[in-house]
């Protein structure tokens, strides 16, 4: 099934979100489509519920960040499987910082730990998750690591409960030396 | 006669206990030896390898992947490096695929292996530990003959392998391969059938196969429930749906049943490997040849400036890779094994996730063991066959 037919069979369930196709070098297992975040609850109950879509497995979710180069910074990957159709699907959902976002724990349970651990290092918040404590990180942790403006240039003692200690302009100059070191193709 | 008084009681096993494979806590509530509740906590050896990816070049990004799930390393950097490759647009020689999928039912024979003999130790048949690592510290010599390293080769390679497969590799691998069924079959007849450790692992620990979709247990977890569902077959990558061998299933979902599914998943493991064997030519290529990502021959690289440019570019700036997302998804040893990787065209990766299989088995440890004793706690984490270093990356 392309991603042009699930956008079909999606709208039939969901009429009012507009789905966009996706394209990605993996098409070809994995179609992908973008799905707006007000209608990201309904889209994963019609993927596992509807019949002929029955991504009744769930696989992934995780999050990329595109900080500073892109507005909404944040892209919500989630990976889901129809194991006896053969299918796989990931669709996407794009938000920007502080912008919280619906658990799809509810629909799959599975979900759960995933969203916790997005959430505990990108500090993505999740709406409806009954249990959205940090994963990975200790309770006291400062800041989301996997943020693409934390900093990790930093050297800094070994301790949980320090502040990090990084003036905003130090931090910039750190980014875009970074960034300029970084050869592109284009 | 003073009210006998009825409380819970709320214990905590691990993060060092011997049993939970690595530094897994679990906080359990009991009645008496039933367990009312559990809850597990994770993260004690999370080393924040996807953030360190971040700041590497493609290639310095395997040996990282390698080290999460450091009992299937080449499975990570199999999933790696095809997903890598997915963006690059490179599909590799027959003979390298031949190599790799060799290498990889190696690595599950091995990853096995170890479950086998955790597992058997910690419900109580020692000697299945002392067999089990005896056949698996050959699977160490082949890989120190194949790489020079025993646990972590990093022998899989963007666009296909470090070099070739070296003098011998392939008659050490059929002497194993033949001794290796005889020693599966010795292994059986000491717990297959021992009514102790029936008595044990029947009808513990269940999950129903919906549970286990819903909780994205792929994998033996899943197949042991009644699943079909095999990567390897649903999806097939580096040519494994020309291979012959059966997914092995079973219905029950229980502790035993997991056991079944995995020794048999050995002997068909033991079948692609000989499939894989009569493929590899004696000769041929070891790497594709594309000079974008695989550095030309020594010969070259001392003959021609070109070729010497070209060497030290990429081992000085490595190489860039189109901007671009994959998902290339493999069966590991432990179920559905893969790396989602970003680019953004340049030369180190903007987001490496690996997706794990034993996150999942640890969220969804409840499922398996609210409702059974406490002693089977033990039974069912080695049955899940996590590994802690995959679970908290």
């Amino acid at each position: 099934m392309s991603a042009a037919e699930l956008i079909a069979a999606l709208s039939a369930v969901v009429p009012e979100a507009a789905y966009e196709v996706l394209e990605a070098s993996d098409s070809a297992v994995t179609p992908s489509i973008l799905v707006p975040r007000s209608h990201l609850l309904a889209t994963a109950q019609a993927l596992q519920a509807t019949p002929g879509l029955e991504f009744h497995a769930f696989s992934d979710v995780t999050a990329v960040d595109f900080h500073p180069d892109r507005q909404p910074r944040f892209d919500l990957i989630y990976h889901v499987v129809s194991p006896h159709r053969r299918a796989r699907l990931r669709f996407k959902v794009r938000i920007s910082k502080d912008e919280p976002v619906d658990s799809v724990s509810t629909v799959w349970p599975g979900a759960g730990w995933m969203e916790r651990e997005v959430f505990d290092l990108f500090g993505i918040v999740f709406e409806g998750h009954a249990d959205l404590r940090r994963l990975m990180m200790p309770d006291d942790w400062e800041g989301h690591p996997l943020r693409k403006d934390y900093p990790v240039q930093l050297k800094k003692d070994a301790s949980t409960f320090m502040p990090l200690q990084v003036s905003p302009e130090e931090f910039r100059a750190n980014m875009e030396r970074d960034r300029q070191s970084r050869p592109r193709t284009s | 006669m003073a009210e006998i008084r009825t409380e819970t009681m709320t214990v905590n096993m691990g993060p060092q206990h011997p049993s939970t494979h690595g530094v897994l806590r679990l906080v359990l509530e009991l009645d008496g030896e039933t367990v009312v509740d559990v809850s597990p906590t994770i993260g004690f050896l999370h080393t924040g390898i996807e953030k360190t990816a971040e700041q590497k070049k493609w290639q310095q990004v395997i040996p990282l992947v390698e080290r999460m799930d450091y009992l299937g390393p080449q499975s990570n950097s199999l999933a790696y490096c095809l997903s890598v490759e997915q963006l690059l647009g490179i599909e590799v020689p027959d003979r390298v695929k031949a190599i790799r999928v060799l290498i990889a039912e190696l690595q599950r024979l091995s990853s096995h292996l170890v479950w086998f003999g955790t597992h058997a130790m910690e419900i109580g048949a020692i000697t299945g530990m002392l067999y089990a690592f005896r056949e698996r510290e050959i699977l160490m010599n082949l890989n120190e003959l194949l790489a020079g390293f025993r646990f972590f080769p990093s022998f899989i390679r963007v666009g296909g392998l470090r070099e070739d497969i070296p003098r011998g590799y392939k008659e050490a691998v059929t002497a194993f391969l033949d001794r290796f069924p005889g020693k599966l079959d010795e292994y059986e007849t000491l717990i297959t059938k021992n009514p102790i450790w029936l008595d044990r692992t029947r009808g513990v620990g269940v999950i129903t196969l919906a549970d286990c979709y819903k909780w994205g247990l792929y994998g033996p977890i899943a197949r042991a429930a009644g699943g079909d569902y095999d990567v390897r077959r649903a999806f097939p990558y580096l040519d494994y749906d020309t291979y012959d061998f059966d997914v092995i299933g079973a219905s029950n979902g229980d502790v035993y049943d997991r056991y079944l599914v995995r020794v048999a998943e050995m002997r068909e493991s033991v079948k692609i490997c000989r499939q894989a064997l009569e493929r590899i030519t004696p000769v041929g290529e070891w790497a594709v040849n594309d000079r974008r990502v695989v550095p030309p021959p020594k010969d070259q690289v001392y003959t021609e400036m070109e070729a010497l440019i070209q060497h030290f570019l990429i081992y000085s700036q490595g190489f860039t890779v189109p901007a671009g997302e994959a998902y290339v998804p493999v069966e590991g040893p432990r179920g559905e094994h893969g790396c989602y990787v970003v680019s953004d065209g340049g030369n180190r990766p903007w987001r490496v996730h690996m997706r794990s299989p034993g996150l999942m088995a640890c969220q969804a440890l409840h499922k398996f063991i609210v409702g059974g004793m406490i002693a089977d706690v033990i039974a069912v984490i080695g049955s899940l066959d996590v590994v802690m270093g995959d679970v908290d990356r």
